[in-house]
């Protein structure tokens, strides 16, 4: 590249009035090495832009805060509590349930019991019946 | 009997709702890692620039990207996400800055010391390379930030001023600015490393 054009190029760049592509151009002649000098003072520039440019960010990108986490942690906990609540609940229903059912039963059993006691005094009651029947009616036939 | 069949059920759902959402995150996240990645060190290097440690860099660069992950659903709206990004730095720069000078901590670049320079890096900083970085250093907030934009990561004057918020004629006159003032002070250094 000629130099004409360079320095024509550097005094654009200087106003600002270079394009993309032309900057390009002008950085690429400074980090060439055969470079004017009278122009070695935009070395160092244009040397220092491209190194910059190299620079990159290293450390590994999170996207979870941890207020985020304990948001989640506060939401899981609640579903764990409603359902161990619930299956809780189903649970203490499920033996009062049990509870009332064997009490019934006892209650029919003791009831079941003392009518079979009735029964065997009724079946007493028959013979004597009977007996009194025997002796006190029998004269009639 | 019945009560077991019941836990387990909701066992079964809860952890099914659980995966699908693990998944569906997964997918959302590097989608948005693939859109963030071609900029993200350039927001890096803009927060430096300006933010000076890179420390306080690396920071602001999590604190963006975050914010962006954030609000991913507005993100479709912008055309150009990338711009919206650098937008996003400078506004989050320029806080910090103000911040800063407000509570008086103010930070002086001769008082900061980076803590991982490895040799090469220092002989480096000694070159004349070091001078344009503390000349740019001494450059208004604003020409700092366009010279970064223009020269370092090559933008055109369109993009630099939508980011910025400014008419392109407005940031071709301080990139002007800038690119002179340096251009004097490396003339004026050069002539007494000669003499």
């Amino acid at each position: 590249m000629e130099l004409a054009n360079i320095e024509k190029l550097l005094e654009k760049y200087l106003n600002a009035e270079t394009t993309i592509a032309e900057e390009k151009e002008l950085k690429n002649y400074f980090l060439n090495g055969n470079v004017a000098p009278h122009l070695e003072e935009y070395q160092a520039l244009f040397g220092y832009f491209s190194t910059s440019k190299n620079e990159r960010y290293t450390k590994t990108i999170q996207l979870k805060s941890q207020k985020q986490r304990w948001k989640w942690l506060s939401v899981a906990a609640s579903i764990v509590l409603l359902v161990s609540v619930y299956s809780g609940y189903e649970n203490i229903q499920q033996r009062k349930a049990e509870r009332v059912y064997t009490e019934t039963i006892g209650a029919l059993e003791l009831l079941s019991t003392n009518l079979n006691k009735g029964n065997v005094a009724i079946a007493q009651l028959q013979r004597f019946e009977d007996t009194t029947n025997k002796i006190f009616k029998q004269p009639k036939k | 009997m019945q009560l077991l069949q019941k836990r387990n059920l909701l066992v079964i759902i809860v952890t099914a709702a659980k995966k699908c959402c693990e998944i569906k995150l997964k997918m959302k996240q590097s989608e948005f890692l693939k859109t963030v990645m071609p900029f993200k060190d350039k927001v890096f290097r803009v927060a430096k620039r300006l933010l000076v440690s890179t420390e306080e860099a690396e920071d602001a660069t999590q604190e963006l990207l975050f914010k962006l992950w954030r609000n991913k659903e507005k993100l479709k709206e912008y055309k150009s996400i990338e711009a919206f990004a650098m937008t996003m730095t400078k506004n989050y720069c320029f806080d910090r800055l103000k911040s800063k000078q407000a509570s008086n901590l103010k930070l002086v670049h001769s008082n900061y010391k980076e803590n991982n320079t490895s040799l090469d890096r220092q002989v480096e900083l000694n070159d004349s390379v070091s001078k344009v970085h503390k000349l740019i250093e001494n450059l208004p907030e604003q020409q700092k930030l366009i010279i970064q934009l223009r020269d370092i990561e090559e933008y055109e004057f369109d993009e630099i001023a939508k980011m910025l918020n400014l008419k392109p004629t407005a940031i071709r006159v301080s990139l002007s600015r800038a690119r002179k003032t340096i251009r004097e002070q490396l003339l004026k250094q050069h002539k007494y490393g000669i003499s």
